[in-house]
Parts: structure tokens; sequence; C-alpha cells
């Protein structure tokens, strides 16, 4: 499928070939740490109506690399669409002045609708607890790049996996390819929502569900790790039991292969120990790196440059 | 006179008869086609009947007029196997089921509070797409989330 003009909501609504031109593209740019006007005269809406420093800014970078401008959403203007005007309002407002609109909204499905409403391409950098599609782009993408490739991986999905974005989205994601295995690690609270097991079911997807990390690290050549959220859970007794079991420390890794990779879509809290960062498992920084590179591929397709 | 399990009923001359209804259900169909308060016409319901396909069933009969149109597709919401009868001269002179669309639009919402389609600022049409009919299942088309027979039988009753 073309890539021109093309919104970006969900990573289901692409194709292993997609990525797969995405991918070849984000390598170009990243080996020559590309910097080129393809955007000049354009512009770029980042309409971020729930904070996201860090998504924000990766957006951000990946526009000016690109010598386009960036028309952002300032909080304060947030606060007054929080009092009271409709995303439809706010979309169409900005529809006319970009050429292209990035929305973070934590209203689910809002992506979707903002894709509906406007005329140039929407980019969704998060909706709720339902999608982060260019998240698992950079997962899928990392992955690819230093493992060379996701197909017949045994691949470890750490944390919350029932309210989480970015977990739920790179198991969908995981789904385009043909991995070894799907290794589901988290709390029976957390476990994944039935919408995405279904999924997984009927596409015939293998995964195992368990609530040891430590059984399982052994086997892994990845593991993808969120955080649990204290808010999740009814009872804070019960969080403060499971939380310990969860957390990635060197004793934990202590079994593990030694071409491991952990990723993370960060901001990290304390679910990966510091101690962590100095091993070669950890590549979430570098994973963070490749994000900038990934959305100026994608800016690059979607607008045709 | 009909003899429906034992009660008589009488036959109407003119008006719809739903049948096939799952037993119980009768009153949430009644209250999806807007008949639950004061009605208008003379209504006969029958609750947890013989019926040779289901077991058991409940029957709606509303005299005097054949309800159409879009609201008749609701009750495919409750009742899958539904069907309608119109009759006239005391003769059935038309029968069909009910039928669930592909795509349920503007009849029940989503049953996600943080979907977008529930946000009041928006006023958003829910649509929701059947994932199957029976036990019901919908997914809204924003969201993604499931909306099951039970969240839809709540959304007819607070609303
Ligand atoms: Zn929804």
């Amino acid at each position: 499928m073309t890539w021109r003009g093309r919104d970006v909501i969900n990573i289901l609504d692409f194709r292993r070939d997609d990525l797969d031109r995405l991918f070849s593209l984000t390598d170009q740019l990243v080996e020559s740490d590309y910097r080129a006007p393809d955007l000049s005269g354009r512009s770029v809406a980042l309409i971020f109506l729930e904070p996201s420093t860090r998504t924000m800014y990766s957006f951000y970078s990946a526009v000016n690399r690109l010598g386009g401008s960036v028309l952002p959403l300032s909080m304060a203007e947030a606060t007054s669409i929080a009092k009271g005007e409709s995303l439809a309002d706010t979309i169409r407002m900005f529809d006319s002045y970009a050429d292209l609109l990035v929305i973070r909204d934590k209203r689910e499905g809002a992506a979707y609708y903002a894709a509906e409403v406007a005329e140039s391409p929407v980019i969704n950098a998060g909706d709720g607890a339902h999608n982060h599609p260019t998240q698992a782009m950079i997962d899928l993408y990392t992955i690819n790049r230093l493992k060379g490739g996701v197909d017949g991986l045994t691949i470890g999905v750490l944390g919350d996996l029932k309210y989480g974005r970015a977990a739920a989205s790179f198991i969908l994601g995981l789904t385009l390819y043909k991995p070894g295995r799907i290794v589901l690690i988290s709390p029976e609270e957390l476990r994944l929502k039935s919408e995405v097991r279904d999924y997984l079911d009927s596409r015939g997807v293998e995964y195992l569900e368990t609530s040891s990390l430590r059984d399982v690290v052994p086997e892994l050549d990845v593991l993808y790790v969120t955080r649990i959220q204290k808010e999740r859970f009814p009872d804070p007794l019960e969080y403060e039991r499971v939380r310990g079991s969860y957390r990635v420390d060197l004793e934990a890794l202590s079994g593990a292969k030694e071409d491991l990779i952990i990723l993370h879509p960060l901001p990290r809290v304390d679910e990966i120990a510091v101690e962590v960062d100095d091993t070669p498992y950890a590549k979430y920084f570098l994973q963070a790196r490749y994000g900038v590179y990934i959305r100026m591929a994608l800016l690059k397709l979607v607008m045709g440059v | 006179m009909d003899v429906e399990n034992g009660i008589l009923v009488r036959k109407i001359r003119m008006g719809t008869v739903i049948d096939h209804i799952p037993p119980g259900r009768a009153f949430i169909v009644l209250r999806l086609l807007g008949l639950h308060q004061e009605p208008r016409n003379r209504l006969a319901v029958i609750v947890n009947t013989d019926s040779r396909k289901l077991g058991r069933k409940d029957i709606i009969k509303v005299e005097g007029i054949h309800i159409r149109g879009e609201t008749l597709n609701k009750i495919a919401l409750v009742a899958p196997e539904a069907t309608v009868n119109y009759v006239e001269g005391y003769r059935v002179v038309e029968k069909f089921k009910v039928r669930l669309p592909d795509e349920v639009v503007g009849v029940v919402r989503c049953s996600n509070p943080r979907c977008i389609s529930n946000s009041p600022r928006e006023h958003i049409t829910p649509r929701l797409e059947v994932v199957r009919p029976s036990p019901l299942r919908l997914r809204c088309i924003y969201c993604e989330r499931y909306t099951d027979y039970e969240d839809v039988i709540k959304h007819f009753f607070e609303t």
C-alpha cells in the first residue's frame, strides 16, 4: 500500500512490507544521521491534549531535522480546550493550517475520530490505553535492527498488559511477524485484555502467559518491559506484594542468554534497576534514539518527500 | 381464540406479532420499541411459552399497527431469532426475521467510559460493529473495546 497521505492510527493498519519500507528508510536516516530541508514550507501540528514531553519532543525534533515548521499546541491552549472546545473543532482549526496532524489525547479512539474529521493525514501519538502505533514501530524497528529480524525469536513482554497501550500495540505489532514464541509476563490482574487476546487467537498466534519472570528469563531473546502502575490495583497491599517480582535487576537476569536485549518505551520509573543500564542487555536508550529517525521516516513517507 | 401453552390469547385482527423472542426478554423488546409506557395499542405479552425452535420463548402481539422501520432491527440486539408477522383480517400477510446490521449506528453507546464517542463534548454518533449476534458482542469502531449484551441492557435501562 502507498504511504503517501496515509493516517497512522493503529499498528494493524500496516502490513509487514509497509514496515519493511519504513525500516529500510529509517536505516538510511540512522546511518547518515540525516538532516535535510525536505519539509521546508510544510507545517506539522503537534496537538498534545495530554502532557507527554518525551513523545512531543521526539516529533518536534523529527520535524525540525527535516526543516519543517511546527505548530505546537501549548499546555495553555490545551487547557482552554480542556475548558470546552470539542476535539472536532480543534482538529478543524489545525487542519486548515497544517499539512499533517499529530495527536495525543487520553480518550480512546480520539485519533481515529480526528482522522475522520481532518483532511490532512493524522498520526496517533497515543490515545488512552488503546494504541501507540509509532512506539510499536520503534520497538519493532529496534528488534529488526539489533537482531536482524523478528521471526523465530522468543519475545517476552513484561508489565501491565491490560491498560498499557505501548505493550498492547507492541504485541499486536508482533503478529505482523512470525516470532518463535511470545511470552506474556504479568500479575493476574494485568493480563491481556480480551480484545487483544481474541485477536491473537483469531490469528493463531501462540503465546504463553505467566506470572513468573524468573522462570522464563533463560529462554528470552527480547524482553520488553513496561511499567506497572499502582493505580491499577484496587488494593495497594497487592501492588506492594507484586511489584518486587516484576522488577528487572541483575539478579532477575542471572540466567539470561548472553545476547538478550531489553527494551522499554520509557519513561522508566523503577521497573528496570539502574544497575542494568551498564549491561549489554540494555537497549532502551538506543531504542529511544531510534525514535526520532522512525518519526522522520514516517513524516517523509506520509508527506511523500 | 389461540391456545398458547394453556393460556387463552385472542387472535388479533390487524397488527404485529413478534415471535421467537428468547424467554424473559419480551419486556426488554417492549422497551426497545417504546411500548413500555402509556401504550396506545392493545398489547398481549406471552412469556415463557413452549417453542419447538427455542424450547421456550416469548411472544408479543400488538393490535392496530404494523410496526416498521429501523426500530425493528433494534429487536435483533436482544432477540436475534425473532420473527415479525404482520396480521390482517386475522391472517399473517407478511413474515420476516429481524436482521442485525453489520454495524449498529446510533442505537447503543460504547461500554468504555474513556471512549471518545462517550465524550459529552463531541456529539459523536456511536458506531459498533457486530462481532457475533448471540450472545451479543459489539465492538466500537473508535476505541475497539467490546460492548456485550449485558452492557446493552444496562444502556437501555439507564436511558
Ligand atoms: Zn468506544
